[in-house]
């Protein structure tokens, strides 16, 4: 299949763009109509007309930008839109509450814009569901083969081991406030980790937005209203940065710990000043990326942002050409 | 107090000795490591915990697997491009190895098969035997595998703090432990025999063991009035590095005041070490000049030794190391470390009357009191000297830095008044805070080069003052680091000032700490470069 099939999906200084639809999926500036698949900031931000997302990433924009005057429409996984000669729909992409694939049809071609993905199974977000088509478009966050995320629940224990050898140290646990968070409630939970957890204000709101989406995360209390006595013990989770800055300072001598992707690497990990460094990661490790392009059967593959060259070259090796590109505007530590 | 409630599956000690070098590559506290390789040496069966404490002390010898031979093993299981990309980003060879390696069974191999196979390996065998071992092994282990046979662990833990976790985890003495440490070998089953209470103390008297070393304590000079001084002996401070010459039943052994034995890196003095003795005293460079016979070079010059594992004979010829001897612990059988230092000392005299001419003897500073002896210190550094030593004269030979006994007491340090250009987060309680500076000199009038790092001498208010000012004068951001505006001069005190190829002002200082923050002070009255350059020559 050449190139020239795809012509009315384009790459314009706004981000991709489908000609025949007039829409955007995940633009870095503010556009007319705007398909969002998920709602890390990266992705989805404000100041857009129109924004077509799932009922999920819909709340979550609206706690985040809660003056975005944007027209917000809301889609079901599975449920076909038509736009003229095209036809869209969303699919599940287990990358946090509410994330999804763009799947677009037209002139009896299919693209699927994966956004960010997982395979790892996570309670907190509709599994990811692979879809034939003839390009998929993917990101390569971690595709190097030195990223194979362990599972999970390897990674609590690790948590769970460092809060029992020192039990009179508090643990912040540094994660990314929009699914990272909830995740981790939601595995600690199931490692029988009944104590009360507690969260920096930044963490609170999107956590009682995960509950009102069906998630129960047991004795959750923001840091502003815990007990001293509790807290100065106690597990909390904070945003990464806040982990080592001044934020806090309010504990004494506290363990860090940082859940993500990057914590693979040895070197990365002492740059964050994890002491307790979890590989936790909401993005495909390097087979998932390899195995989810192999199953898409997509002759041509589209790489977003990452380590574009070593996925290239993967796929390449297994039959299928992959086009770098470099789109700007996505986080590298979005992890 | 939270009682937390111990659930068994998390609860369970550190088994693996693979997680315990995982834990410890990530824990900053000194104390904390302490904690977790007591745990472990506390909890893991023999011979397991032997091999473990070797690997830690760096007295666990595998056979050696170099660097091309790994990455042939690597080559192995991923084309070369996807390699030469993965190590690219991860920056080390055992790690990008270990990461890249496919799981295998996943069985969990123990660590004493792992490490007796490899002991036990022909140098031919060594490499198939590790990549048996890392088709076994988790990513942990093989990292650890993989660090273990390329050339050491690098996990932030020396020798002397692994004895000192093993120490506090059996409630024994670490001089106890340092002093039979040549005498054991791994896996240490009598060590750990007598530590648990089942068998004898290991015999320290066979070999040229190393003996714990007496430490002296800073004087502070109120205390002087306290002290009679007819009750102390005084000594030059000399500046190169505190060792140990042990030479017994022929071997023949140069420690460190640690008890790391760097003999091959002196062979010059381990060749003329032929007498029955264990004599402390400094290592020193001599000035090869016929008629100065031991006149020494400063601490620079033996900076350049003590890089050298195996130096050439051209190193030797141009640099020689001799000894300045101190005090006599061993005469042949006899143990004098229980003698008063007076009585050592009379021996170590008539001893230094036949050593051989790679070890002098260091002279006794007369002085009748005090006074006479703060003159003497103001003295020191026009000498080229570090400073003084004050020895209690009627006290034994005690391992540690026991109190009032033995004070150092350094020359009035020189001091520069330079300007903050970077500073950078600290580690552990100071990770929230800008606690680590860099400061420069005015190389013209617009221009500042670096000249030192600081990061002491401040209260934890002034710290906090620091930090804020770092915060509100941020230039730009380079990860940790921040550069700032100039505008904030630090007086810096330190011991000397050295030429240095590594610094662009191409010079260094010793031992800088921060005496005071001028907050008063216009940067564009902090020191010139040229000044401090000057000051290469004031010591």
């Amino acid at each position: 299949m050449s190139a020239q099939h795809f012509d009315w999906l384009k790459l314009r200084p706004e981000g991709l763009y489908c000609d025949p639809a007039g829409v955007f999926i995940d633009p870095a500036r503010p556009v007319d109509r705007a398909i969002i698949t998920h709602g890390h900031a990266d992705h989805a931000r404000p100041g857009h007309n129109n924004v077509l997302a799932t009922q999920e990433t819909l709340s979550i924009m609206k706690v985040r930008y809660p003056s975005d005057g944007a027209h917000y429409q809301s889609a079901r996984y599975g449920q076909e839109f038509r736009i003229g000669d095209v036809s869209l729909w969303f699919a599940p992409a287990g990358h946090v509450l509410g994330s999804a694939q763009i799947v677009i049809e037209y002139r009896g071609y299919r693209a699927v814009i994966s956004g960010d993905y997982k395979r790892q199974p996570d309670p907190t977000a509709a599994p990811f569901e692979p879809v034939r088509c003839d390009l998929f478009v993917t990101e390569a966050t971690f595709a190097l083969p030195v990223f194979r995320h362990p599972k999970p629940e390897s990674q609590i224990d690790r948590l769970l081991r460092s809060i029992s050898a020192f039990p009179e140290q508090p643990h912040l646990l540094g994660v990314y406030g929009l699914g990272k968070c909830q995740r981790i409630l939601s595995l600690l939970r199931s490692a029988g980790f009944d104590e009360p957890i507690y969260l920096h204000g930044a963490l609170v709101e999107l956590t009682n937005l995960y509950t009102a989406f069906g998630n129960n995360f047991g004795n959750v209390q923001s840091v502003q209203t815990a007990n001293k006595t509790a807290l100065s013990v106690g597990l909390v989770l904070a945003p990464p940065s806040a982990t080592t800055d001044r934020w806090s300072r309010r504990f004494n001598n506290p363990r860090i710990a940082v859940a993500s992707g990057w914590m693979q690497v040895r070197a990365r990990a002492r740059q964050r000043g994890a002491e307790v460094p979890l590989i936790i990661s909401d993005h495909a490790d390097w087979n998932d990326l390899l195995k989810t392009c192999a199953e898409t059967q997509a002759s041509k593959v589209w790489i977003t942002h990452g380590r574009e060259d070593a996925l290239a070259f993967a796929l390449s090796k297994q039959g299928q050409e992959a086009t770098p590109l470099r789109l700007s505007g996505r986080e590298e530590e979005s992890e | 107090m939270v009682v937390r409630k111990k659930a068994n599956d998390w609860n369970k000690p550190i088994e693996n000795f693979s997680r315990l070098l995982d834990s410890l590559v990530f824990t900053n506290g000194r104390n904390a490591k302490l904690r977790l390789i007591g745990r472990y040496l506390e909890e893991t069966p023999d011979p397991a915990r032997g091999y473990a404490l070797a690997a830690l002390t760096g007295d666990l010898r595998l056979p050696g697997v170099k660097p091309a031979a790994v990455r042939a093993l690597a080559g192995g299981q991923i084309e070369p491009e996807l390699f030469a990309m993965s190590y690219d980003y991860v920056g080390d060879l055992a790690e990008t190895v270990a990461l890249i390696w496919p799981d295998g069974e996943y069985f969990q191999p123990k660590l004493t098969d792992v490490v007796e196979s490899l002991l036990n390996a022909k140098k031919a065998a060594a490499t198939p035997t590790l990549k048996y071992w890392l088709d076994q092994l988790d990513y942990n282990g093989r990292w650890a595998l993989l660090k273990l046979v390329t050339g050491g662990l690098r996990v932030g833990v020396s020798a002397r703090l692994a004895k000192m976790a093993l120490a506090d985890a059996f409630d024994a003495s670490v001089s106890d432990i340092e002093e039979i440490w040549y005498s054991v070998s791994p896996p240490y089953y009598d060590l750990f025999d007598w530590l648990e209470g089942r068998g004898k103390k290991p015999d320290p008297a066979v070999g040229a063991g190393f003996r714990p070393v007496m430490l002296a304590n800073p004087l502070e000079e109120a205390l002087l009035s306290e002290l009679d001084p007819k009750n102390y002996l005084a000594e030059w401070k000399w500046d190169g590095i505190r060792v140990q010459a042990a030479s017994r039943n022929g071997q023949r052994k140069l420690f460190t005041r640690t008890g790391e034995d760097i003999g091959n890196s002196f062979p010059e003095i381990v060749q003329h070490l032929d007498f029955d003795a264990v004599i402390d005293g400094e290592l020193l460079i001599r000035t090869p000049k016929p008629n100065e016979s031991m006149a020494v070079e400063s601490f620079s010059a033996l900076q350049k030794r003590l890089g050298r594992k195996t130096p050439g004979p051209k190193l030797i010829a141009e640099l020689p190391a001799c000894i300045r001897a101190y005090d006599l612990l061993f005469e042949g059988d006899e143990d004098l470390r229980s003698l008063p230092f007076i009585e050592r000392r009379k021996r170590l005299e008539a001893w230094a009357r036949k050593a051989p001419d790679i070890i002098d003897l260091s002279p006794l500073v007369p002085f009748s009191n005090w006074r006479e002896l703060i003159e003497i210190r103001s003295s020191a550094r026009a000498a080229g000297i570090e400073g003084l030593m004050i020895k209690d004269k009627f006290t034994s030979y005690v391992p540690g830095r026991p109190k009032n006994q033995w004070f150092k007491w350094k020359r009035e340090p020189l001091t520069v008044d330079l300007v903050v250009m970077y500073a950078q987060r600290g580690h552990g309680r100071r990770s929230s805070y800008y606690s680590d500076f860099t400061l420069g000199a005015w190389k013209d009038a617009n221009t500042l080069v670096p000249v030192c790092k600081a990061y002491s001498g401040y209260t934890d208010q002034e710290l906090v003052k620091l930090d804020k000012w770092v915060r509100e004068n941020t230039d730009k951001r380079y990860g940790p680091v921040r550069s700032v505006t100039p505008g904030l001069v630090l007086e810096i005190a330190f011991d000397a000032a050295q030429t240095s190829t590594r610094h662009k002002s191409g010079v260094a200082l010793r031992f800088p700490r921060i005496k005071r923050i001028r907050w008063d002070k216009p940067v564009n009255e902090a020191e010139a470069l040229a000044a401090v350059i000057k000051y290469i020559n004031a010591s």
